[in-house]
């Protein structure tokens, strides 16, 4: 197997993109990768993009195609695929790439992710959003998104100790790396108030523990690790590559509170990568909800069950703290275009340890990228570093 | 959903029909046709389940999909039926009287409809049994 490289990265703005198609916002997350990574259309071999559900929220299916005709490749004939798990289609639409380039089988690719969400009403958006977790048995009892992570909260808060203003402070954290991200669809503080004065979703989550609904898209660019220095002064390798995956429905799992399929993921990334929690210099972790952070630097092993709550409090994930946790502001501040979030995850980590991070810029050499599907069905875990 | 995916569930969904794998004696609702620990050397039989069960935990929905944006807030609970199978399924109770760990009991109601002049789906909720 070949050691894997990132060269360029471009993601556009997150947000609310009501003149923008679905294509478009592709084309211009590609045209900034390749202008970064300095690679021109026909040097690409290869194209994985993650999207959860275009069929859904704009009708379209056959998204591989589409998108390699709108970036102007169709005449290269090149192979393109959509790659689907819910909200870590992006996250896994990475790890194609890499296993792509790293088998020998294609040396230039492309993994983008990209979701056109506002096309539709927000209770349609509720709706095929329910489909990540299991439609026949979970979304026909009533099961929302909020729902389940709720149902995960009310859970870790009668098995450990956790209080809502802890929770809190997951989205206090986040938006204030946000307001710092130039990408971000939220660049607004927020106050523990803010969140708890929020109208409830789901009990015990409220509106400002949960990500919102966003249009964006996100591309990079890898090489094999040899050939990287053709493209660039700042490759950044890639030191693991993990994926696992966990039963569909909530109700299912060994423990409600625990995503075992984290757990998984993050054993196998350390072990890939060879290196232990303490050299891992930030984290983006999906934090769909308020909770599912909590429940991600636990899983990662980060900290013991019960101590994430604490740790947030006391600031150890904030930008500047021990371990600065989604320093782009996470799925909550920076938005969460499902197909594109575990691409953006990658960008961001790229940035960091290029040292590209203005206003929010940390001390990274080495970071660590968690992508969920659905409750926790599946779950990416990229290790990032530079060389 | 469709009326024949709908239709093709009626046992289950209206009397708590699940499965159980007779080699290992494991419960499963909803129901699988798969063992996941026995896998080729299960047997699975039918087993319609008493519907005694009690709260793992649950949540008040209050901003729901279309389909269900007219009953909101609603209870929604994951329940663990004394067989030792969990689902998820509402429970007809006040946000205040949930809590986990209550016993609860299946009773047979209206779970939503597809709009105005579609199939109306009926299926199994719970009710406090204490």
């Amino acid at each position: 197997m070949r050691d894997v490289a990132v060269i360029g990265i471009g993601c556009t703005q997150f947000g609310e993109h009501w003149s923008t198609s679905f294509r478009n916002l592709f084309v211009e997350a590609g045209a900034l990768a390749l202008e970064d990574a300095g690679v021109t259309g026909e040097q690409i071999d290869a194209l994985y993009v993650g999207n959860m559900s275009a069929g859904r929220f704009v009708e379209q299916e056959h998204i591989g195609a589409l998108i390699a005709d709108y970036a102007g490749l169709a005449s290269n004939h090149i192979p393109s695929t959509r790659v689907e798990a819910a909200c870590a289609s992006g996250g896994l639409a990475f790890r194609q790439a890499v296993i792509s380039v790293a088998s020998g089988m294609e040396d230039i690719v492309v993994a983008a992710g990209v979701e056109k969400m506002t096309d539709v009403g927000t209770g349609a958006s509720v709706d095929t959003l329910a489909g990540a977790a299991d439609r026949e048995w979970e979304g026909f009892a009533g099961a929302t998104f909020p729902g389940l992570y709720a149902m995960i909260a009310n859970d870790y808060m009668h098995r450990y100790s956790l209080t809502r203003e802890q929770l809190a402070q997951v989205a206090v954290k986040n938006h204030a790396n946000g307001a710092k991200n130039p990408i971000a669809q939220f660049r607004q503080q927020i106050t523990v108030d803010t969140v708890l004065k929020s109208s409830l979703v789901a009990d015990p989550l409220r509106l400002f523990d949960c990500s919102p609904i966003t249009d964006g898209a996100a591309a990079v660019v890898v090489v094999p690790l040899e050939r990287a220095r053709e493209f660039t002064d700042t490759p950044v390798r890639v030191l693991a590559s993990a994926q696992a995956s966990d039963t569909i429905a909530l109700h299912d799992r060994r423990e409600i509170s625990t995503l075992d399929a984290t757990v998984a993921a993050g054993r196998r990334a350390f072990q890939q990568a060879g290196i232990e929690h303490r050299d891992i210099d930030m984290l983006e972790v999906h934090d769909c909800f308020t909770i599912a952070e909590i429940c991600a630097i636990e899983d990662l092993g980060f900290c013991a069950k019960g101590e994430a709550g604490k740790l947030t409090e006391e600031g150890v994930t904030a930008l500047h703290g021990d371990i600065p946790v989604n320093t782009s502001g996470g799925l909550k501040a920076c938005g969460h275009p499902v197909g594109a979030t575990g691409i953006k995850q990658i960008y961001e980590i790229v940035k960091q340890i290029r040292g590209e991070a203005t206003g929010r810029q940390v001390d990274a050499e080495i970071g660590m990228a968690h992508n969920v599907g659905g409750t926790g069905a599946t779950v990416a875990v990229h290790i990032l570093g530079g060389c | 959903m469709s009326v024949s995916r709908f239709w093709r569930k009626i046992p289950q969904r209206y009397n708590l029909i699940g499965t159980q794998c007779t080699t290992c004696g494991r419960y499963f609702f909803p129901p699988r046709s798969f063992c996941p620990e026995c896998r080729r050397d299960g047997e699975i039989v039918d087993y319609q389940f008493k519907g005694d069960g009690e709260i793992v935990t649950y949540t008040v929905i209050r901003s729901a999909s279309d389909q269900f944006e007219n009953t909101t807030p609603y209870v929604l609970a994951i329940v663990r039926l004394d067989e030792g199978a969990d689902l998820t399924a509402q429970v007809v109770c006040t946000p205040e009287e949930a809590r986990i760990g209550m016993r609860v009991r299946s009773v047979f109601r209206r779970i939503a409809a597809d709009g105005e002049s579609g199939v109306i789906h009926y299926g199994t909720k719970f009710v406090p049994a204490e």
